[in-house]
């Protein structure tokens, strides 16, 4: 099954850390929001070695 | 006829800095996706003098909260170094406040500021730049003659007008960091740097004091690390007697561009400037006073774009090559000097520190090692470790 990438709210700390590294523009940081394009992500994982609070997880 | 001369997206130093340098001569617009300048900060606040010196910047104790007079280094085997100057070397600010302040210097000289405006589009038409901007939903379109993307770590402006600034992985640190207060042990005048491979892989902890008792403690790491930046600044502040007890008063992230410098910061009708531009210093991750000065400069060749109406990549060229005159050509030294730090064990880090003095440190940091420094280095005090002697050899070539 393809891997997506998702976003834990909870954890995120909205700092857009994920917004600079990933390489196909995906993400938006939208006031406290973290939106992922799922037609554009490439599941490369940069945003989730990236991200400091581990709010970023790529899940089955 | 365009609604703006010059767009400036982001109202951080950068973008502020060339708000201020436009403002007078320019219509200048200047939009930001937040609601409030400064904050959440993604910073330690430190900015030392020389750029308050460079920026023409007077210290006001409204945002220059802590006066800093040096340093003080702990090693991993928990020696500390320290390094204390009788004057201010530096000062810890209150970024909310400084921010503030250059916005409202910008709009004195002329400039306009909106905030949770978050640019989601851009585009080339003819001669001008058409932005698309969101206002609580409602989408409207600007247009200028030129923008500067001054939107931080997370740019995308330049992305949109064909610019690729996109982030190395392997030059990016993922940074985390608390402002506590309740404190204690820590000398208010300093700021402390704790290094080990153990407790801040890559990277190192810091204390920044922001008065007695309180001060932003964070963390830097790499990005391929196997724990979170988060995960690494808990677990050590645990083992802190001065910290444990202390109180959690703001909690801050962000990610730091540590090198992967641009070859190019301009494209057509677009110039980029701060952590847009991945302006950072890359050994310690400072990029404040680098930002700001980089706003300027970008600010000064808009102007210069907007008066002889050149806006192609090629007339604006010259921007890239003045900030690497500038500033660049000594961060790109300074990312060598990172390197060589990335390759040292604990052990050599300790070595290193009972071996050589501040000044011999400083130039090998800034990249400045004189011939008679690798000469004492290389037959003198490295030669017992011969690691270590071969990391030092390969940095020291040219
Ligand atoms: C944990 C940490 C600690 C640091 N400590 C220090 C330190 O002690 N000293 C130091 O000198 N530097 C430090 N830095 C680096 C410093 O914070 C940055 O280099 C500096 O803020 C860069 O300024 P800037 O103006 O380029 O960007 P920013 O200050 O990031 O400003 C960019 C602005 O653009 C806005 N924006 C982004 N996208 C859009 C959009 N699409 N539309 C509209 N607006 C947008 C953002 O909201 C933001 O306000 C630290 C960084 C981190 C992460
Ligand atoms: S890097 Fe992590 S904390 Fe920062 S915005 Fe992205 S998911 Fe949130
Ligand atoms: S996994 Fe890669 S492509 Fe997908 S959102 Fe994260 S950084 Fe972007």
């Amino acid at each position: 099954m393809k891997m997506t990438v998702e976003n834990d709210p909870d954890k995120c700390v909205y700092c857009g850390g994920c917004v600079g590294v990933c390489p196909v523009q995906a993400i938006t940081l939208k006031d406290t929001k973290i939106i992922i394009d799922k037609n554009k992500c490439i599941n490369c994982g940069a945003c989730v070695s990236i991200c400091p609070v581990g709010a970023m997880k790529l899940k089955k | 006829m365009t609604d703006y001369d010059i767009i400036i997206v982001g109202a951080g130093p950068a973008g502020l800095c060339a708000a201020i340098e436009t403002g007078k001569e320019a219509k200048v617009l200047v939009l930001d996706r937040k609601q409030e300048i400064g904050c959440p900060k993604r910073c330690a606040e430190g900015l030392s003098l020389r750029w308050f010196k460079k920026m023409n910047l007077k210290p006001k104790k409204e945002w220059a909260v802590q006066e800093i007079k040096g340093a003080e280094l702990y090693t991993p085997n928990g020696k500390s170094i320290k390094m204390k100057a009788k004057k201010a070397e530096g000062y810890v600010l209150e970024r909310k406040i400084f921010e503030k302040e250059l916005a409202i210097e910008a709009v004195k000289k002329g400039a306009k500021i909106l905030m949770k405006n978050q640019v989601i589009g851009a585009e080339k038409k003819d001669n001008e730049i058409e932005l698309i901007v969101e206002e609580n939903k409602e989408k409207k379109k600007i247009t200028c003659k030129i923008v500067i993307a001054c939107d931080g770590v997370d740019s995308l402006t330049a992305k949109m007008l064909g610019l690729n600034t996109k982030l190395d992985l392997k030059e990016t640190d993922s940074g985390y960091q608390y402002e506590m207060t309740g404190i204690t042990g820590y000398d208010e005048n300093l700021l402390h740097l704790f290094f080990g491979t153990d407790i801040a892989p890559r990277g190192y902890i810091w204390i920044f004091p922001k008065r007695k008792g309180t001060a932003n403690v964070g963390i830097g790491i790499g990005a391929y690390e196997k724990e979170t930046a988060k995960y690494y600044l808990d677990k050590w502040i645990k083992t802190q007697d001065g910290l444990k007890n202390g109180s959690i008063i703001e909690v801050n992230a962000g990610v730091i561009p540590v090198g992967g410098f641009l070859e190019k910061m301009q494209a057509d009708n677009l110039l980029v400037a701060g952590d847009a531009g991945h302006m950072v210093d890359p050994i310690h991750g400072g990029g404040i006073g680098i930002a700001m000065e980089g706003g300027r400069l970008a600010g000064k060749h808009a102007i210069k774009a907007i008066k002889e109406n050149k806006f192609s990549e090629k007339d604006l060229s010259e921007y890239t090559k003045e900030w690497y005159k500038l500033s660049g050509n000594d961060l790109k030294r300074r990312l060598k000097g990172r390197h060589l730090l990335e390759k040292l064990t604990n052990d050599d880090f300790n070595y290193l520190v009972d071996s050589i003095n501040v000044e011999e440190a400083l130039r090998i940091g800034n990249g400045t090692l004189t011939k008679k420094d690798k000469t004492i280095l290389f037959t003198k005090k490295l030669i017992t470790r011969p690691k270590l002697l071969k990391l030092m050899i390969e940095y020291a070539r040219d």
